[in-house]
C-alpha cells in the first residue's frame, strides 16, 4: 500500500468508541488491523460487509468495526449470518468470534453451516479460555492447562478446529498465530472472496488471564513463542494439526476446495426439479 | 398497501389452520423462513417448504429451533419478512431470542402451536399452557404482542395482522395457536391481493451520517435501516444507547427499556383486538381466547336458552391484554368466569385488571382435551 501517512486502519474504525475494553498485549487488537487491511486489500465496498459477533471479548470486535454490524447472543452469530446471507444474498457477511462462542455453545450452529457451506466467513480467535468471564476452561484449552474451572489441569481432550471445519465440510481453512501478520491477512482476504463456508482459526494470546495462569508469559512472550515454536505446513492433514499445551503450532492453510454453495446447491436442485416454474434465487456467488 | 399477488392464493380453499398460517405469511409478503420440525406446528414448515420457492423466497431448515430463532432475525436486518414456527419445547428453546428481537427491535413473528407440558408433555393434543410463557418467558422486562386465532380463517388473517403489527412495531409478534387450531379444517377464503393490507417497516430519512438506530420516531418505533446501504449501524442486545452503543449505566437502561415498554403499552389501544358476544346485558362474562372461545360459544348458548344472561368476552390479541375494555366491564357486571386450557394463567391478567370489584372465577383444563361446554355452564351457574 502507498500513502501511508494516514493510519489506514482508522476509517474502519468507530474512533468515537475508543479506547476499546480489550487489555494490553491482548491478541484481538491484531486480529482486527489485519482483518481491516485484508478488508483494503480485498477490493470489496465496506457498505456491502456485515460483521456477526457473538458474546465474548472477541464478540466485542462487532462493536469497534465501522461497518453494519450485529453483536448478538452467546454462541448463536452464526446461525445468524446464515439469515442476513440469505436473505441478502449480494453481502458478505463475515462473523468474528471467540472458540467458546463458536465451538462450544455454538458448535452445532459451526457444524451445520458448514456442512451446508452457508456463504458465511467464520474468523475464530481461539485464545484457550473463557477471558469475558474471568477464565474457564474452554474447548480448545490444553490438557494439563489451568482455568478456574479447572484448577488442577484440564483433562478432556480439546478440538482440534481445523479438523472439525475440514471433516464437517468447510471449503477454506486456516490457521496462524497472531504473529503471522501478513499471512493472516492474506488468508483473511482469500476467504472473503471466495464463495462458501471458510474458517480460519486465529491462535491468540491472552495475556491478562490464560498466559498468565499457564506461565506462559505477557503478550511479547506469547508472540516470542508462536514464533519459535510455529511451523508452517501448507496443505497438511488437518487430523494431525491439534494442539497440545507449550508444543509446536503447525499454521497455514489446509484447504482450499469448491463446493456449491447453500443457496447454489437449492438452485441447481429446484431449476432441476421445478424447470421453468423455479425462478433462480440470488446467490451472490460469481464463478 | 396492498399484498404482492405473487403470493396470495385468492380463493375459497379448505385447509387447516397450519397450512392457513403459512398462507397468511406469505401474503403478508414474508420471503424467508427458517424452522425445525416439531408436533402440531410441522405442517406450517412444510407448506412453506412447498411454497415458498415459488414465490421468489426462501426456507431453510435449520440445525435446531435456536438457529431458527435468530436466523429469522438475520434476515430480518437483511430487509426480509420473516417467520419462525414451533411449539411448546421449541418454543423454550427460542425465548432467549424473542428477548433478544424486544431488546433490538427487530420485527419478526413466531408461530407457537401449543401442546400439552410441560416438557415433552402432550405432542399431539392441545393446551394453552404456554400464554405466560409467551409474556414473560425471556429474561428482563420487555413487552411483546400475542395474538391467538381460533379457526383456520383466522389462522390466515391473524398471521398477516402478526406480521403488519410487528413491522409496525418493530417488535416480536407471537402467534398462539394450539393443536386444535392448527388441524382443524375448515373454509377458508383467501380475498384478493390489493384488499389484503399489508404494512412494512418505516425507513430512516435524512442523511445517513446522522442516523440513529435507536432514537424514537412516530409511537416511540425507530425506523429500520437495512443493512448494505451505507448506514454502518451498530445493533448489540447489550443496552445501548440511541446510536446502538453500548452503555452499561442505569440511565441509559432506563431510558431504552422504559421506551421498549412504553411503544407497546401506550399504543395498547391501536393494538387491542376484542370480539364480544351478547356482551349488553350480560351479568356474568365468559372469558375465553384461541380454541376455548369457540367452545364457550355453546355455553353462551346453554346459558341463554336457560335465561341466564351470559356473554363472552374474547382478546383476540392476548398480549397486550385489552385492559381498558375489561376495566370498562368490570364496572357493570356481577362475575367474570375465566376459561383456558391451563390451570390458571390470564386468568391473573383479569383478576388484576378486575381488582376484586366482581368475582373472578377459573375453569381450568390441563389440555389433552377440549372444555365440556356443559361443566362451564355449572360454573357460570354457581357464578349467579
Ligand atoms: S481478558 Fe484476555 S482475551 Fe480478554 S481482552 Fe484481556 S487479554 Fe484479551
Amino acid at each position: 500500500m502507498k500513502n501511508q501517512h494516514i493510519n489506514p486502519v482508522e476509517p474502519y474504525l468507530r474512533m468515537d468508541r475508543m479506547p476499546h475494553i480489550w487489555c494490553p498485549g491482548c491478541g484481538i487488537g491484531i486480529v482486527v488491523n489485519c482483518f481491516v487491511r485484508a478488508l483494503n486489500q480485498s477490493g470489496i465496498d465496506p457498505d456491502l460487509v456485515s460483521i456477526i459477533s457473538g458474546i465474548g471479548c472477541t464478540g466485542r470486535i462487532a462493536g469497534y468495526l465501522k461497518l453494519d454490524s450485529f453483536h448478538t447472543t452467546h454462541g448463536r452469530p452464526i446461525p445468524f449470518a446464515t439469515g442476513l446471507k440469505v436473505a441478502r444474498p449480494e453481502l458478505k457477511v463475515l462473523v468474528f468470534s471467540g472458540e467458546g462462542d463458536l465451538v462450544s455453545i455454538g458448535g452445532n450452529h459451526l457444524i451445520h453451516a458448514a456442512r451446508r457451506n452457508s456463504d458465511i466467513k467464520v474468523f475464530c480467535v481461539n485464545n484457550f479460555t473463557y477471558a469475558m468471564t474471568g477464565g474457564q476452561v474452554g474447548p480448545t484449552a490444553p490438557i494439563h492447562s489451568i482455568a478456574t474451572t479447572t484448577p488442577y489441569g484440564s483433562y478432556d481432550r480439546p478440538f482440534n478446529l481445523p479438523f472439525l471445519a475440514d471433516s464437517t465440510g468447510a471449503v477454506y481453512v486456516a490457521r496462524w498465530t497472531t504473529y503471522h501478520v501478513r499471512q493472516l491477512t492474506r488468508s483473511m482476504v482469500e476467504a472473503i472472496n471466495k464463495p462458501g463456508f471458510c474458517f480460519v482459526e486465529i491462535i491468540a494470546p491472552c495475556p491478562t488471564i490464560y498466559q498468565r495462569r499457564n506461565r506462559l508469559g505477557d503478550g511479547l512472550e506469547a508472540m516470542r513463542y508462536y514464533k519459535r515454536y510455529s511451523r508452517v505446513i501448507n496443505g497438511a492433514n488437518t487430523r494431525m494439526v491439534g494442539l497440545e499445551l507449550k508444543g509446536p503450532i503447525i499454521v497455514g492453510k489446509f484447504i482450499d476446495r469448491d463446493r456449491s454453495t447453500l443457496l447454489e446447491a437449492m438452485n441447481e436442485e429446484f431449476s432441476s426439479k421445478l424447470g421453468a416454474r423455479y425462478q433462480p434465487y440470488p446467490t451472490g456467488v460469481v464463478r | 398497501m396492498g399484498a404482492d399477488p405473487q403470493g396470495v392464493l385468492t380463493g375459497v380453499h379448505f385447509l387447516d389452520g397450519d397450512h392457513a398460517c403459512c398462507e397468511g405469511a406469505i401474503a403478508a409478503g414474508c420471503r424467508a423462513a427458517f424452522g425445525y420440525p416439531i408436533t402440531p406446528s410441522t405442517e406450517i414448515v412444510e407448506r412453506i417448504a412447498l411454497r415458498l420457492p415459488l414465490v421468489g423466497g426462501v426456507f431453510v431448515q435449520m440445525e435446531d429451533e435456536i438457529a431458527s430463532s435468530i436466523a429469522i432475525q438475520g434476515a430480518a436486518w437483511g430487509g426480509k419478512k420473516v417467520i419462525t414456527v414451533t411449539s411448546g419445547p421449541g418454543m423454550s428453546l427460542m425465548m432467549e431470542h424473542v428477548g433478544l428481537a424486544a431488546m433490538t427491535e427487530t420485527p419478526c413473528v413466531f408461530v407457537n402451536v401449543q401442546r400439552g407440558g410441560p416438557s415433552t408433555g402432550l405432542p399431539t393434543l392441545p393446551a394453552q399452557g404456554d400464554m405466560m410463557q409467551a409474556r414473560w418467558g425471556s429474561h428482563g422486562d420487555y413487552e411483546i404482542i400475542a395474538i391467538s386465532p381460533n379457526s383456520p380463517q383466522e389462522c390466515f388473517d391473524l398471521t398477516v395482522h402478526a406480521f403488519n403489527l410487528s413491522e409496525r412495531y418493530r417488535v416480536p409478534v407471537l402467534i398462539m395457536m394450539d393443536e386444535s387450531v392448527g388441524h382443524m379444517t375448515e373454509r377458508v377464503t383467501i380475498p384478493h391481493a390489493e384488499q389484503i393490507e399489508v404494512e412494512s417497516r418505516r425507513l430512516p430519512e435524512g442523511p445517513k451520517e446522522e442516523y440513529l438506530p435507536f432514537a424514537p420516531g412516530e409511537n416511540l418505533v425507530p425506523p429500520m435501516a437495512p443493512v448494505g446501504e451505507g448506514y454502518r449501524f451498530h445493533v448489540t442486545g447489550l443496552t445501548h444507547n440511541e446510536k446502538g452503543y453500548p452503555v452499561m449505566s442505569p440511565d441509559v437502561q432506563d431510558h431504552l427499556v422504559r421506551r421498549l415498554l412504553d411503544k407497546i403499552r401506550l399504543n395498547a389501544e391501536d393494538i387491542a383486538m376484542v370480539e364480544e358476544d351478547q356482551i349488553q346485558d350480560a351479568d356474568v362474562v365468559l372469558v375465553a381466547y384461541g380454541i376455548t372461545s369457540r367452545v364457550v360459544l355453546r355455553t353462551l348458548h346453554l346459558a341463554r336458552e336457560k335465561g341466564l344472561k351470559v356473554g363472552v368476552f374474547r382478546p383476540v390479541v392476548v398480549w397486550p391484554f385489552p385492559e381498558k375494555r375489561l376495566r370498562e366491564l368490570a364496572e357493570r357486571v356481577k362475575a367474570f368466569v375465566v376459561v383456558e386450557l391451563n390451570y390458571g394463567q390470564v386468568v391473573l391478567e383479569v383478576e388484576r385488571i378486575v381488582g376484586g370489584r366482581v368475582p373472578t372465577v377459573l375453569v381450568p383444563h390441563g389440555g389433552g382435551a377440549l372444555h365440556n361446554p356443559e361443566d362451564i355452564l355449572r360454573v357460570v351457574e354457581e357464578a349467579w
